[in-house]
């Protein structure tokens, strides 16, 4: 009985294909919302997720200033020196120390051009940012102490200024200085805030500093702490390090500040699932909407069809047969809704990671999850309307023309 | 079983409460046997629809006892009501009641799959009794595409195919011309031949004139009740 009220509901579903598909276009939309949002959201935290395995563990960043803006920072902080990046590389729970400073510059070869963000910095650089060369090799420690034009490419520039050509090799100017490529960076993508990480050139600190900066100051120092050494641990040291150097006092408010790395990344992460719940939520109230429309012209299908009920009812339908014929119908239309809301929202999702460049990470849970609440919003909206249709009168309904 | 089939014991029927009560039925009595082919007459308002909707269990006695087969069912629950119209009963009415934009064949099917029937059986059946009724050429036709004559045969075809005990007849020739009234009259009187009692409201005396008794109603009671032997 139940398999021939869902034939029965089908056929009667294909029989006004256009307005069944507007019926349901709310429960579609309310679906393909909640999975486009849920998906690229768990996306985007696998993304950020990756990013910080990618880190290596115990990374620390130290920068002048207070690590808020606002009130509360100081733009005049003190920088750092290489003196410094010395000293913490020397402290026992330190693993690496690499120096950064960055500076926009016109990098220029043959025709093209382009903007971009200098780095200068030392190889470690390299092992705790998570960097990967796919050609060429990193700078030697000859390089960095005598500060050699050579330079390691992120893809974005490749692209925008070799296309076609190897770049390795060739030369780069970069203002009044000629720079050899002698390495390409593997593409990183769009960083959790959305900026391009491989638009990027890396050169020896020293050759930024006097070559292109005139200065010997260091904007940021990426600190690896030693496996055995917890970051609680590690931080201190730094911190205490830091205060001696610059001579502030213990209880006094400091002018430079850590960050753990992966704090910040779990914090985005979280941000990022929140924010997909939020979303989510609000697509649900679509679904709901999507529900009442079922329930509507559920109910003008009862209308239309009391005749019909009146000649099921003549023929031996008990009023529970016609409660279940129309509440199935319901349940068959909202389903086929949840279903194409899913395959839409996973197309959407599809398009939006691709474009977004973050993996694609459709969850079966979440899937099952809208099919469910399709299937449940069915019965919530159609049970009223298939009350109705089960309570009609055989006589009047016969009647009915 | 003997007795009668139909036994109506003192039915009333009133609508609405107080002064605008309406008596349809009056403490009417009668009883119909197995295999009769009863015609019941009278003016509009006389009763005789409302008759007919208690012994199909669409309605029920506001006094007074229906009994099918013996068995009192006008106080029955209304799901044991539908069971009897699903196995004992099957209706043919005047606008012939088929399902739009359905086949004949799958009208007919219709009581069937409220039977619980496995599909194979009630193609066959639904075959079988559409061949009875000489369409076994339009099984695949919908209604629309079918004559009136035509769509009261798949009516009838529906009704027998459920090898009901008693055909209810609501003025079934009603929507005809006299032609196609005749050939639907005539395979009435071929199916009571068989055996199956059938029950006919019309107002056509041409009509009544086919059946072996005439019960005539006015203002909700029996004036007349004639045995005749045969018909035509």
């Amino acid at each position: 009985m139940l398999w021939e009220a869902v034939r029965l509901a089908v056929q009667e579903i294909r029989r006004n294909v256009l307005r069944s598909l507007l019926t349901v276009l709310g429960v579609v939309i309310g679906v393909a919302a909640v999975i486009a949002m849920v998906t690229v959201g768990q996306g985007s935290s696998a993304q950020v997720t990756a990013q910080v395995e990618s880190l290596g563990s115990n990374l620390l960043i130290l920068r002048p200033g207070l690590p808020v803006m606002g009130p509360g920072s100081r733009p005049d902080a003190p920088r750092f020196t290489l003196g410094d990046v010395a000293a913490i590389r020397a402290l026992p729970s330190v693993a690496r120390a690499a120096p950064s400073i960055s500076s926009a510059q016109t990098v220029v070869f043959g025709n093209s051009n382009t903007s971009t963000s200098i780095t200068g910095t030392t190889a470690d650089y390299l092992e705790l940012g998570g960097w990967v060369l796919t050609t060429g090799r990193p700078f030697t420690a000859t390089e960095e102490r005598g500060g050699a034009a050579v330079c390691i490419i992120g893809q974005t520039v490749r692209q925008r200024l070799f296309d076609q050509i190897d770049p390795m090799g060739q030369l780069l100017r970069i203002r009044n200085l000629s720079c050899e490529v002698i390495g390409l960076l593997q593409a990183k993508g769009a960083s959790s805030f959305g900026q391009d990480q491989d638009d990027l050139v890396m050169m020896p600190v020293r050759t930024v500093q006097r070559r292109l900066i005139g200065s010997s100051d260091v904007s940021g120092i990426s600190i690896g702490l030693r496996d055995d050494v917890s970051t609680a641990r590690g931080a201190q040291d730094i911190d205490a390090l830091m205060r001696e150097r610059r001579r502030i006092g213990p209880g006094d408010e400091a002018d430079f500040s850590l960050t753990d790395l992966k704090q910040i990344a779990a914090t985005l992460s979280g941000i990022s699932t929140i924010l997909a719940g939020m979303l989510s939520s609000v697509a649900a109230v679509s679904l709901l909407v999507g529900g009442i429309g079922i329930m509507n012209i559920m109910l003008v299908s009862v209308t239309e069809r009391t005749r019909e009920i009146g000649i099921r009812l003549s023929v031996g339908a008990t009023s529970a047969q016609v409660l279940l014929q129309f509440l199935v119908e319901a349940v068959v239309l909202s389903v086929a809704g949840g279903v194409l809301g899913i395959m839409v929202g996973l197309g959407l999702a599809a398009a939006a990671s691709a474009f977004m460049a973050i993996p694609f990470a459709p969850s079966a849970a979440v899937v099952a999850l809208a099919f469910a609440f399709s299937a449940v919003v069915g019965v919530v909206f159609g049970y009223f309307p298939a009350r109705r249709a089960a309570a009609l009168d055989p006589i009047e309904a016969l009647r009915h023309q | 079983m003997d007795g009668p089939l139909i036994e109506f014991r003192n039915v009333s029927r009133r609508y609405g409460m107080g002064e605008a009560e309406v008596r349809a039925l009056d403490g009417v009595s009668f009883s119909i046997n197995r295999g009769e082919f009863v015609a019941i007459m009278g003016p509009s308002g006389s009763g005789k629809s409302t008759a007919m909707n208690i012994i199909g269990c669409l309605d029920r006695p506001s006094a007074g006892d229906y009994l099918f087969g013996g068995v009192e069912v006008g106080r029955q629950s209304q799901e044991a009501r539908a069971l009897i119209r699903r196995h004992y009963l099957g209706f043919v009415f005047q606008g012939f009641n088929l399902l739009d934009r359905t086949s004949a064949l799958e009208n007919v099917e219709l009581p069937m799959i409220y039977r619980g029937l496995p599909r194979a059986e009630r193609l066959a059946r639904s075959r079988a009794a559409l061949a009875r009724v000489g369409l076994d050429g339009r099984a695949d036709h919908q209604p629309a595409q079918l004559s009136g004559g035509q769509q009261q045969r798949v009516a009838i075809a529906r009704a027998l195919a459920g090898e009901p005990a008693v055909i209810l007849a609501d003025e079934p020739t009603g929507n005809l011309d006299t032609h196609r009234s005749r050939e639907i009259m005539e395979l009435l009187c071929a199916l009571n031949r068989e055996g199956i009692t059938i029950v006919m409201v019309t107002h056509e005396e041409d009509m009544a004139a086919y059946a072996g008794r005439l019960i005539v109603f006015v203002d909700g009671a029996i004036t007349r009740d004639d045995r005749r032997a045969g018909g035509v």
